[in-house]
């Protein structure tokens, strides 16, 4: 837990696949970044990406004035001052990137999630997969074994398709014996994958289309760096999506930019 | 920069998950009174199982008729208080898994399947022996698998079982259709026949008016008690503490003790609203309206989910499924066959249109003042959950009542995702709060 006295804040987001975590300076500036598995165990994750993150920084724990969890493993932040929600750190992460952002994709390990965000970065409304994990991140991780090939490379791959596939699911577990039966049939990977991208784009675009796709739409999570989903998206919602290199850090932004608003809210904190 | 208040403050974050939640769980005269009262109920029941004098009669919650019932001294016995009693009590699963070994698909109302489980168990429950009903009365039909299910339990207790055919409420003034009262009536009339012979007593009308005039009694106390959650705070939650009070309403109403009960819980709510007590420790924070019943398996899981945000129910729609009375609906002793029908057609949840049930919940909302609707949708009841997708879109767009839409189950424990329910109330309680210091339009 920091001791509330020093100028740099800092988020940590301990998501269902990876741990991201976040400094910022006191002016919002991002000095340091970690990314880390978050693997079976939380709380060492959670430690394990801040720790990462204050060697980057050059910054020592005391210099830290507040620290906030987000994500699934939010209360496994030892060290931490508070937690937000996940919904609401992304939500507040875009608008920081992006300012005129007022929709967020957000495609993480286990949930997607549409969320509409007001001119101050404030949550109006969200809205998420249900319990099953269709569409997610795992789905993408799962398609791309299916194809023998790694998830980093099968965005690019399904640019170059000329005869998309069409999958009969979206289910993340069947999605592998459908995968199995179009290379049966001889179907190219480029086509197969392009498939897959676009199945998890329909069922996206549903999603923000339930909280209404207001321009600008910032897309983030892990799943933001895969190019062939931001294609199949923007292609389906008909709107350019906004992305940064620090997409997958957006939850971990939202927390520190919380975490340095709580620290300026209450000055007696940081004298 | 937005001013930094959404956060939830707690020093200790690691231990939160464990120290977060404060235990609540109202345990005034009312809650013991209950107790005692539905100790004595299972008790009766399990006299008559284990071979003692009395009939038992099965029946739905759904408007149930428990005044005709009564007027043959048969004890009502609603599956799905018992089913939600096994919940609560965490033995659900294994008699849910039974009744899938029978064939009963996942997908099948849980209810149903817990039910089925306990009768494959010879109707042996950790709190009573449930006998073998003299009678089944399915007084639901809104459900098809509720009627199966009865059809299903009658052949295996080898007991006559009857359907009473409730029309829908289909009109747009919210009436009864020409003819559904009388329709109902004249098969309540059918229903007293065949009780004539199942309990070989001829049917006395003066004790059967008698019935209603307490039954009518008990609707006014307890539409007054609804009323009293419109006070701030309100004294009680009228979704976790209304459980409380709703066994005591269908298995009890027409007798005595339910009238001293819902007296006594009068007099102690009134005294607590009076006190301006407040349902929580903590105090009231935000005003919420719930729609859907509550996932008992982990009842209390799911109240602290709320209780930590100090968000209490001033009412909810589930405290509606056996009756509605808190607008104006009482059993009649002057038309008391009528009356009776009217409460199964028109004066109850499961039996309502959609836009009906919009009403209600719009009416919870203006005249109980509440911040919010959550709607809890339930995973193996799809008649009654259908639609709420665009309940939502209702509310958060037509009537800009913010609206969170949760789902797990009200018996399977395998549909409940702690990590992710929580996660969801937790986020639409964060957009409600910078709602309420930005005074900006969120959630």
């Amino acid at each position: 837990m920091s001791n509330g006295s020093g100028r740099y804040s800092a988020g940590v987001d301990v998501g269902s696949t990876q741990t991201k975590a976040v400094i910022l300076d006191e002016n919002g500036k991002i000095v340091a970044r970690a990314l880390t598995d978050t693997g079976a165990y939380l709380v060492r994750a959670a430690e394990r990406a801040y720790e990462q993150a204050l060697q980057a920084a050059g910054v020592h724990r005391e210099q830290v004035g507040y620290v906030i969890g987000t994500g699934y493993g939010r209360f496994n932040v030892a060290f931490g001052d508070a937690q937000v929600t996940e919904i609401g750190c992304h939500a507040k992460g875009a608008w920081s990137i992006f300012p005129n952002t007022r929709t967020v994709i957000d495609i993480g390990g286990q949930d997607t999630k549409a969320i509409a965000v007001s001119d101050r970065g404030e949550v109006l409304d969200f809205a998420m997969n249900d319990k099953c994990a269709a569409g997610s991140g795992r789905f993408l991780t799962n398609s791309a074994e299916a194809c023998g090939m790694d998830v980093s490379q099968m965005g690019e791959k399904s640019l170059t398709a000329k005869n998309p596939v069409r999958l009969s699911t979206v289910c993340t577990v069947f999605v592998e014996s459908d995968i199995l039966s179009y290379m049966a049939q001889g179907k190219k990977i480029d086509d197969i994958l392009a498939g897959v991208h676009s199945a998890i784009a329909s069922r996206t675009v549903a999603l923000v289309r339930r909280v209404g796709a207001k321009d600008e739409v910032t897309f983030t999570g892990g799943v933001s760096r895969n190019v062939g989903m931001r294609r199949a998206i923007e292609e389906k919602l008909g709107l350019s999506l906004n992305a940064s290199g620090d997409s997958h850090y957006t939850g971990a932004i939202g927390a520190a930019v919380f975490a340095l608003e709580r620290m300026q809210a209450a000055p007696a904190a940081v004298a | 920069m937005t001013p930094a208040t959404t956060a939830t403050p707690t020093k200790k974050a690691a231990a939160d998950t464990k120290a977060a939640a404060p235990a609540i769980k109202y345990q005034g005269t009312v809650h013991e009174l209950q107790k005692q009262l539905m100790n004595k109920y299972y008790a009766d029941l399990t006299s008559i199982a284990e071979g003692g004098a009395g009939r038992s009669a099965q029946l739905l919650i759904a408007g149930n008729p428990v005044e005709v019932l009564r007027a043959f001294d048969m004890i009502p016995v609603f599956p799905e208080i018992n089913a939600l009693q096994l919940a609560v009590r965490k033995n659900s699963l294994p008699l849910i898994q039974k009744a899938e070994e029978l064939g009963y698909s996942t997908d099948n109302c849980a209810y149903v399947k817990a039910d089925i489980g306990m009768w494959e168990n010879g109707g042996k429950t950790p709190f009573a022996t449930i006998p073998k009903p003299d009678v089944l009365v399915c007084n639901y039909v809104g459900c098809n698998v509720y009627l199966n299910w009865f059809e299903h339990l009658a052949e295996k207790v080898g007991s006559p079982a009857v359907n009473i055919d409730i029309p829908f409420m289909r009109t747009k003034d919210g009436e009864p259709a020409e003819g559904d009262v009388e329709y109902v009536v004249a098969q309540l009339k059918e229903l007293v026949t065949l009780l004539e012979k199942v309990t070989g007593t001829p049917f006395d009308e003066d004790k059967f008016v008698k019935i209603v005039e307490r039954s009518s009694r008990v609707g006014e106390l307890w539409s007054q008690i609804r009323d009293l959650t419109k006070k701030r705070p309100t004294p009680y939650d009228a979704y976790f503490d209304s459980v409380t009070m709703m066994a005591p309403l269908y298995c009890l109403r027409g007798t005595e003790e339910a009238v001293d009960f819902f007296e006594k819980a009068l007099e102690e709510m009134t005294a607590k609203a009076d006190r301006a007590e407040a349902a929580i420790p903590g105090g009231e924070k935000f005003r919420i309206v719930i729609e859907g019943p509550p996932p008992w398996p982990f009842l209390r899981v799911f109240r602290d989910m709320f209780s930590r945000w100090g968000a209490v129910a001033v009412a909810s729609t589930y405290a509606t499924v056996g009756g509605i009375w808190e607008f104006g609906f009482r059993h009649d002793p002057a038309h008391p066959f009528e009356s009776v029908a009217k409460h199964m057609i028109e004066a109850n949840l499961c039996n309502r249109s959609m836009l009906q049930r919009y009403d209600q919940i719009w009416r919870y909302a203006t005249e109980w003042n509440a911040d919010a609707l959550v709607i809890h949708s339930v995973k193996s009841c799809r008649l009654f959950s259908a639609g709420q997708g665009d309940m939502r879109e209702h509310f958060v767009h037509d009537r800009d009542l913010p609206t969170l839409l949760i789902e797990s189950d009200l018996e399977d424990p395998r549909y409940f995702s702690q990590a992710q329910l929580r996660n969801r109330i937790d986020a639409f309680f964060e957009a409600l709060e910078q709602r309420r210091i930005t005074g900006g339009k969120a959630a």
